[in-house]
């Protein structure tokens, strides 16, 4: 089922002007989305906290009803649907596993809730519980309470439970957010394992870009509510629009230094670092992913070495620079290259593909 | 090890005298007292110890009257009193506008003292030569013949009593009842609602499991109240409840004890003691129960 959001626009109205109280303005939550989700994909809702991500889900599964816009499902206008007759399945970020009851229990919940013609014999509900439980692993804990479960155990049930009514959208408000580190590896091959298996329409919100990344088959990078960038994961790390999208993809985060375009030659400082064929005389934001730099006797760039972290495979230079904008500069090179490393003074030169422009007053992208 | 037993005994020992004085030793005195026999308080002397107090008091038809009076408020007034408490409290928790006002006008019976309620009550029910009470207006106004709450027939004086004593004890409940509602987490219906759950099995299904301990607590607190009943009782028919047929456990207790047929505390320490036997028994029971229905989280 692919879903459209046309001009989707949540505003909380403003408490009133009372003094020292916060909302004392209009929030805009969600401010025109314009954007279609194609059937059978993963889909994951980037950005910071409090930009709005969980707002979008909550409007498009129902439980908020959107100031401005349409959503449909597939062809069907959905916008002035309660939740329950949109036929999504939800995640919680808590799970909402209900405490007093089994797993069994909990997963059999909503199919208990069908009426009249869609009503199901008590065998049928064994066979979709069990069926679902299976999907997700868990049908050796069907008699235990949520409680008496692991955060990823209670994880699974709660997408179990979203599944069992067969929906034809699955939403999932921070899933792993609950979860330990090495839980959430895990977990995110599941969910994408599950949306594999059923090709479901998935939605997924999460503020970890590494999660979105590394699962998603789109990405929508939002702030303060408006959408920033659509895209393939690679393609929005490869080719961000602007300096929120290109700080906010990537671990480790993209450096950032304040440098200028003169006679299309890139400077930081006082060095000539690229050349940027067709931009203008002007000052820039010049952002470089870690992976950009190439350790270099002559390179343009100098910086000063912090130290070197050898983490395996590779080796992290912590260096700072007068112009950088991060308090250190982390670059990423071959663990074989970064062996023999002076003290003092180290000299990088730039991949052109991992160097970004951002004008300085927008923060919009500047091609070269 | 020892040492450190021994310091903690010494801190506890103020609160043991006193639970002792005054909750433990009083209780075993009763217990004495209501196998003596023939006990005499003017020289505190007795003729023998055997069951004779327990056989008095149950062959007693005042004490029978009491106890039928006392179930009776109980098995009515507890269920009531704790369902309609349950409904108001759901309904507060639902409306958003005069939520604060509504609170406060259903909490007003709490903070009013007993006796006023109940010359309130009198005033309402009661039939005199010169009024027939606003109730029983009401009741001509619907084309009934009016009924002397107050001093006219058994089922009209015990529906007063229950009435009365729910209206006195469903603030405390629904108070903490809006208070246990409003501690359930808003994600399970949300939940319950994307599942297209229906407002009665959410309130069937999640809520009530949710506040159970609450409503056990409540319903627990509730028996032992009813059973205990007396004050309310003198509000409304005055000291001499024998003769209005309207005396409860207590109040036989304290009537053997104290009131005109009184100075025979033998006969009421084997009623308490009946009574202290009955809320236990009843608690048991309520806890036994309370395994399967209340669910803690």
């Amino acid at each position: 089922m692919k879903i459209v959001l046309q001009h989707l626009t949540k505003k909380f109205p403003a408490r009133g002007p009372v003094r020292g109280r916060k909302n004392r303005e209009d929030v805009i939550a969600v401010n025109d989305f314009d954007f279609e989700i194609p059937d059978g994909k993963l889909i994951g809702l980037l950005g910071p906290s409090g930009c709005g991500k969980s707002t979008a889900l909550n409007l498009i599964c129902g439980l908020l009803k959107p100031t401005d816009g349409k959503i449909f499902f597939g062809e069907d206008d959905v916008t002035g649907l309660p939740p329950e007759n949109r036929g999504v399945g939800m995640v919680f970020q808590n799970y909402a596993l209900y405490p007093h009851l089994t797993v069994e229990k909990n997963i059999q919940f909503p199919l208990e809730n069908l009426k009249g013609a869609d009503k199901l014999s008590k065998e049928e509900m064994n066979k979709r519980v069990l069926e679902a439980a299976k999907l997700v692993q868990i049908d050796h804990l069907l008699e235990r309470k949520p409680n008496e479960l692991s955060g990823g155990q209670q994880q699974r049930v709660a997408i179990a439970r979203a599944l069992v009514k067969l929906p034809k959208v699955l939403l999932l408000d921070e899933p792993l957010s609950n979860l330990d580190a090495r839980l959430r590896l895990q977990t995110r091959e599941e969910i994408r394992r599950i949306q594999q298996e059923t090709q479901i329409t998935t939605i997924f919100v999460t503020h970890d870009q590494d999660e979105a990344m590394s699962i998603s088959d789109m990405i929508v990078v939002m702030k303060d509510g408006i959408v920033q960038q659509i895209g393939k994961p690679q393609n929005v790390y490869d080719d961000p629009v602007n300096l929120f999208v290109a700080k906010f993809l990537g671990t480790p985060p993209i450096n950032v230094f304040s440098g200028e375009v003169k006679n299309e030659q890139l400077y930081i400082g006082s060095e000539a670092v690229l050349s940027t064929p067709g931009v203008a005389d002007q000052p820039v934001h010049v952002g470089i992913r870690p992976e950009g730099f190439v350790l270099k006797e002559d390179g343009p760039l100098s910086c000063d070495l912090v130290r070197l972290e050898v983490m395996g495979r590779d080796v992290s230079i912590v260096s700072t620079h007068e112009k950088s904008q991060n308090v250190t500069i982390r670059s990423i090179i071959d663990a074989d290259e970064g062996r023999s490393l002076p003290t003092g003074k180290v000299h990088f030169a730039l991949k052109p593909a991992k160097v970004f422009l951002f004008c300085t007053d927008t923060e919009e992208r500047i091609r070269f | 090890m020892e040492k450190q037993n021994l310091k903690a005994w010494l801190y506890l020992l103020p609160a043991f005298l006193f639970l002792g004085a005054f909750m433990i030793y009083p209780l075993i005195d009763v217990f004495v007292y209501s196998f003596e026999e023939g006990y005499n308080s003017a020289s505190q002397t007795f003729y023998g110890v055997g069951m004779y107090n327990y056989s008095y008091v149950l062959h007693d038809p005042y004490f029978l009257q009491a106890l039928k009076n006392t179930f009776i408020l109980v098995i009515i007034t507890v269920p009531v009193s704790t369902g309609l408490a349950l409904l108001i409290s759901a309904a507060l928790s639902s409306i958003k506008p005069l939520r604060d006002l509504f609170q406060t006008i259903f909490f007003l019976p709490y903070v009013t003292n007993t006796l006023a309620v109940g010359l309130v009550f009198m005033i309402l029910f009661k039939k005199t030569p010169y009024s027939d009470g606003l109730i029983n207006l009401l009741i001509q106004f619907f084309g009934g013949s009016s009924v002397d709450f107050i001093d006219g027939p058994y089922w009209a004086k015990m529906f007063v009593l229950c009435f009365y004593t729910i209206w006195i004890v469903m603030p405390f409940k629904i108070l903490i009842l809006t208070s246990a509602l409003a501690s359930v987490n808003p994600m399970y219906y949300n939940a319950a609602r994307v599942d297209g759950t229906s407002r009665f099995r959410m309130f069937t299904k999640i809520t009530l499991p949710m506040i159970s301990p609450m409503v056990f607590y409540l319903i627990i607190t509730g028996f032992i109240g009813a059973f205990k009943a007396y004050s309310d009782a003198v509000a409304l028919f005055g000291t001499n409840l024998n003769a209005a047929e309207m005396n409860t456990i207590v109040g036989y207790v304290y009537d053997m004890l104290y009131g005109d047929s009184g100075g025979y505390p033998s006969y009421a320490s084997a009623a308490a003691i009946l009574l202290f036997a009955i809320v236990l028994t009843i608690t048991c029971i309520n806890l036994l129960v309370s395994k399967k229905h209340v669910h803690y989280v």
